[in-house]
């Protein structure tokens, strides 16, 4: 699909904010799914970017980290230029409308973006855990606040918000609070631990997953994980699984 | 309108196109796309006898103009194949080849009996460069393809074509063996083996450190063994390597592939296979040729 950029911020030094005017794409979005875009340049593959929210029925949004050829490519598009996009593929996180106020959502780094649209619809009951490197990492904490319940910050060297991993204030939240589902996106040893400390206490956790990929809709099976023993394309199956049952 | 039609080994093909197995699975997510009908055949996912896993991710890596892939032949097995995914795959108006793949010669004869006549052709995965055993360890050595080749085609109940590496000195070579070993046609050029590494980490991007080289870059090569291979056996041939427009398959045909498969174009545009097919089309027309066959190696060289 080729989809007008209609809006671009520079976040920082390396980090964009997209959005692209394309009701078909996002009529159809669920949190969690992600586009396929040709970056242009150099770079042959397309760009796997998660979407990071849907705005007036007609936008998607979608932020990404300048990491090599293709992002470079992408970074250097114009308002007005045209993309071509696959999209949205994938599975999203799978809602459950039962769960009421015990939601609990774990974004590290640039995974955190992924996580504002499921926010959103999750209708501000759910909680936020965000967590950088540093100070200057830290992103979107307001835009969470606004669709959350309640933020909790944490940075790995304590310059803003609590110091240490969003995976010490999981364990603080646990033991005051009740929690009936975790949605979690980032770095995959952080995914790993929070999976971990989730199954400890029988509390079911959705993980998405990042993998070098290829096709983005199933047939090229490059992108595999493994899941209870089997290999599973996290393109077409994924991006979000069970985080008890992926084998990190 | 010009004829597209294409007969490989007795078996007619509506166009020139099909797929580069392992590109397209078994046809359901492109499907989503266009129609299997609108190909002269599908070229599925290999299969073996018994399932298999395949290797671990990273199984894809970038380079320039292409993809190395270490997939390592993960498919269900043939016998699921034709439970869960043959019966819809018979729904659409195109022909059905199987590829074949196994870790000994007896894994590749049993597929092929499992299989029997209900696909209508067969090709013959001996150019795999992603597995430790069988693969691209028979399809290199000539003596090996002769024997793999007669011992397939002994039990094959529909015709066999025979999947060439490039990983070797000699193509022709090659391809005369398969053809003494009974193969009906030929298909080239499999990918060549390569190898990324990353420079932050010094350590491969594959997980399996090697993989298979496809996409645009190999293409000159591909264009130069199909024209080698021509030159060399009376077999059809079918060519890929880098097909990404009706001009690269064109050009395929004109050095003497009889048909022309798509594969990693497909990974970066979904819509690569009927732009190839139409682009084929477009060509004809334009240079007034009535019959896509009468282009078949008719390249005038210097």
């Amino acid at each position: 699909m080729i989809c007008e950029l209609v809006k671009k911020t520079k976040l920082n030094e390396t980090i964009y904010d997209y959005v692209i005017d394309c009701p078909e794409m996002a009529e159809q979005t669920r949190p969690g799914q992600f586009l396929h875009i040709l970056c242009g340049g150099d770079a042959y593959l397309r760009r796997p970017i998660s979407i990071c929210d849907v705005t007036e029925n007609r936008y998607v949004r979608f932020i990404f980290e300048v990491r090599g050829e293709g992002t470079r490519s992408l970074a250097e598009k114009n308002v007005g230029d045209r993309l071509d996009i696959l999209g949205p593929l994938g599975n999203g996180f799978t809602l459950y409308p039962e769960d009421e106020d015990a939601v609990l959502l774990i974004g590290g780094g640039i995974g955190v973006f992924p996580l504002l649209n499921l926010a959103k619809k999750l209708e501000g009951k759910a909680t936020t855990i965000l967590g950088f490197r540093n100070k200057d990492a830290v992103m979107m904490d307001e835009e969470f606040a606004c669709a959350s319940r309640d933020v909790f910050l944490a940075t790995n060297d304590g310059s803003c918000g609590f110091h240490g991993f969003v995976t010490d204030v999981l364990q603080n939240i646990i033991r005051n609070n009740k929690v009936s589902r975790i949605y979690t996106c980032g770095p995959t040893v952080m995914m790993k631990a929070v999976a971990e400390i989730a199954k400890e206490h029988g509390i079911p956790v959705q993980v998405s997953l990042e993998e070098r990929m290829g096709c983005g809709v199933g047939a090229c099976v490059t992108c595999t994980c493994t899941v209870s023993g089997n290999r599973k394309r996290v393109c077409k199956d994924g991006p979000v699984f069970d985080g008890a049952e992926v084998e990190f | 309108m010009a004829n597209m039609k294409v007969n490989i080994a007795g078996v007619e093909w509506k166009n020139p196109v099909t797929t580069g197995s392992g590109t397209f699975g078994f046809g359901r997510e492109y499907n989503e796309y266009f129609s299997l009908s609108e190909l002269g055949a599908v070229c599925l996912k290999a299969l073996s006898a018994v399932p298999r896993m395949g290797n671990p991710s990273p199984r894809i890596a970038e380079t320039p103009k292409g993809i190395l892939n270490s997939v390592g032949l993960q498919n269900p097995g043939a016998e699921a194949f034709l439970e869960k995914e043959l019966p819809w795959l018979r729904q659409f108006d195109t022909k059905l080849i199987a590829n074949l793949c196994g870790s000994t010669m007896d894994d590749y004869v049993a597929v092929a009996e499992i299989l029997g006549d209900q696909v209508d052709m067969f090709e013959l995965n001996i150019s795999c460069p992603n597995v430790k055993e069988g693969g691209m360890a028979f399809g290199t050595n000539a003596r090996m393809i002769e024997e793999i080749t007669q011992k397939v085609k002994a039990v094959s109940k529909v015709p066999l074509i025979v999947k060439l590496s490039p990983n070797v000195t000699d193509i022709t070579e090659m391809a005369r063996a398969a053809e003494a070993g009974g193969a009906d046609a030929l298909s080239l050029i499999n990918t060549l083996f390569g190898m990324k590494i990353d420079v932050k980490t010094r350590r491969p991007v594959l997980y399996n450190n090697m993989g298979g080289l496809s996409g645009p870059a190999v293409k000159p090569v591909a264009v130069r063994m199909v024209y080698q291979v021509r030159q060399a056996v009376k077999l059809p041939i079918i060519g890929m390597g880098g097909i990404t427009t009706g001009e690269d398959a064109i050009e395929f045909m004109l050095a003497g592939a009889n048909a022309v498969a798509v594969g990693t174009a497909g990974i970066v545009d979904p819509y690569a296979w009927i732009r190839v097919r139409n682009g084929i089309e477009a060509y004809l027309e334009e240079n007034h040729i009535q019959d896509v066959n009468d282009i078949v190696g008719t390249v005038e060289m210097h």
